[in-house]
């Protein structure tokens, strides 16, 4: 559906997006994800046919976004990050209107129907400018979909909403899988573990990752490692705990603190309790630490690791 | 043209002049217009005695006045867009540029002859009470129509440089009267500039339509201007997209 090569763009001398190259098959919904300004808002206004790359092409379903531009856009159904509604005019004429433009046939259908798809029924005929923010993203949503796009382009879709309504919108995306194609940025991870069967990591306007978000969590999670905190530290601690089996490496973090890496071959948690109790260390604390899809994206777009996780070298290797 | 853009052009225009009559832009205009219009009416019949419109329509101030009037009536056009994020829902929707621009101006000109038609009723009243020349009567309100045109694309040129309504109906009023300017400099500059200058200021070319005259010419030069300004318009918004 969509196929990106090789794309960059440049606003005057600022480089938004450089050597981008993705693709994303029908029916997938694949997840956007990155720090503000990594270029994802940049990435979709090319799909959608808004800005033209400086470099590389872009197609949607098989047409280029720049020579064919026109048949891109009958294609896409695109939600803006600023969600483009008309305050003066009512729920249901502007969904007409927003048809009308994209060439839809049966209109009363088609806006009945994202009326009915978006839950909108209790607002259709309310003006725009005075509905709450999380009625506006859905006429925002509905907007997108009255032309039953290919394609489906969502720019933020649940920014400023609380999280009644962002459970809401999550579930008519989930809803439209399968239809539609959905490529959607956001830099909430929790969205994308939910929704996404792919996830596109973005930062300096370049891929960084490309995973399930499953695979992407354990492919950064390396050998296990678990934290200890002791009540009264001592220099022996580090040299008991290396000499145990099933411990691979131990480090300090401070003196009270360290991150022992087990093997793996054997849960070696007992062992580290026991042999931290019975040396007179004094075990206040032991904790698994788990990298959470968070700390993949942290790692991932900054280059400090957060402590005790592994460094992205040696958890991609 | 191919099948369909007629389609969008129209829905753009009817959409932009829903909005003119939900806003008071719309009644707030027309009744300024016709209340200004309708007492240098009033006003110039009382002491000229004479069953004519031209001292009105070539009236300096109503001029002025009117170029005020088409300047509000476009400053929103394109500016306002850009302002409330609407103008990303239109630029990617299946419409090209020039149907976007073209079906906006069709609005603002369908707003103009509407007030215009209401301004008719100047021309009802002298029927009534006197004897006047029909001829010069209705080139006038043409003159008038056809010089609102050009006003309305320089109008909405301005409007798409900007995300300020205010600054589009001011630079609108300016890039009018500097031509209008630049043309009353063309006899210090004089040679084939001089001539280029004095070919520019819009309202010259509607004069003699406003006394009487339509001359094919001045039609021509009016109709260009709105070609010209529009075109450019379009222009603009395609740079938007490079921006």
């Amino acid at each position: 559906m969509i196929r990106v090569e090789g794309l960059s763009k440049e606003y005057g001398r600022t480089r938004a997006l450089s050597d981008v190259s993705f693709h994303v098959k029908r029916g997938e919904i694949v997840g956007f994800l990155g720090p503000n300004g990594a270029g994802k808002t940049t990435t979709m206004r090319i799909l959608t046919g808004y800005i033209p790359p400086t470099e590389g092409t872009a197609e949607v379903g098989g047409d280029d976004v720049v020579e064919h531009s026109l048949e891109v856009r009958r294609r896409v159904g695109y939600l803006p990050e600023t969600v483009p509604l008309y305050r003066e005019m009512r729920v249901r004429e502007y969904l007409d209107f927003c048809g009308a433009l994209r060439g839809v046939e049966d209109r009363p259908a088609a806006v009945a129907r994202v009326i009915e798809a978006c839950s909108l029924g209790d607002v259709r005929d309310r003006i725009i400018g005075r509905l709450s923010k999380g009625y506006r993203q859905r006429v925002g949503l509905a907007q997108a979909l009255v032309h039953s796009p290919e394609l489906l382009v969502l720019d933020e879709p649940t920014i400023g909403l609380d999280p009644r309504q962002i459970r809401g919108v999550r579930e008519l995306i989930r809803d439209l899988a399968g239809e539609h194609t959905v490529l959607l940025s956001t830099h909430i991870l929790p969205e994308v573990t939910e929704l996404c069967q792919r996830v596109l990591i973005i930062d300096k306007g370049r891929i960084v990752a490309e995973d399930t978000p499953d695979r992407l969590q354990a492919g950064l999670q390396g050998p296990q490692k678990v934290r200890v905190q002791l009540a009264r530290p001592g220099d022996g601690a580090l040299d008991a705990l290396h000499g145990l089996a099933g411990v691979a490496d131990v480090e300090a973090l401070a003196a009270d603190r360290l991150v022992v890496t087990l093997d793996g071959e054997t849960d070696g948690r007992a062992a580290v309790a026991e042999a931290l109790v019975r040396g007179g260390w004094g075990l206040l604390e032991l904790q698994s630490v788990s990298v959470s899809l968070e700390d993949v994206f942290v790692q991932l777009t900054t280059d400090e690791a957060p402590e005790g996780v592994a460094t992205p070298e040696e958890a991609v290797a | 043209m191919k099948k369909g853009s007629g389609v969008a052009i129209l829905q753009i225009a009817k959409r932009e002049l829903n909005a003119y009559f939900v806003s008071p832009i719309a009644y707030v205009s027309a009744a300024v217009f016709l209340a200004v219009f309708g007492a240098m009416f009033a006003l110039i019949l009382y002491f000229s005695r004479e069953a004519t419109l031209r001292y009105v329509f070539d009236h300096g101030v109503a001029l002025l006045f009117f170029v005020l009037i088409t300047q509000v009536i476009t400053m929103r056009l394109l500016a306002d867009e850009s302002r409330q994020g609407t103008l990303e829902l239109l630029l990617t929707a299946p419409v090209r540029d020039w149907e976007i621009v073209l079906g906006k101006y069709l609005a603002a000109l369908a707003l103009l002859a509407l007030m215009l038609v209401l301004a008719g009723y100047f021309a009802v009243v002298l029927l009534l009470i006197g004897n006047p020349d029909v001829g010069p009567m209705l080139t006038g309100y043409l003159g008038y129509f056809l010089l609102g045109a050009a006003l309305l694309a320089v109008g909405e040129f301005a409007s798409s440089v900007t995300e300020s309504q205010l600054v589009a109906a001011l630079l609108g009023l300016g890039i009018t009267l500097m031509l209008w300017l630049l043309g009353a400099a063309a006899e210090i500059v004089g040679g084939a500039v001089g001539e280029f200058l004095a070919y520019l200021p819009i309202f010259d070319h509607a004069w003699d339509m406003l006394r009487g005259i339509v001359d094919t010419k001045n039609v021509i030069y009016l109709v260009s201007v709105v070609a010209v300004f529009l075109f450019m318009t379009t222009r603009v918004l395609e740079s938007k997209r490079w921006a």
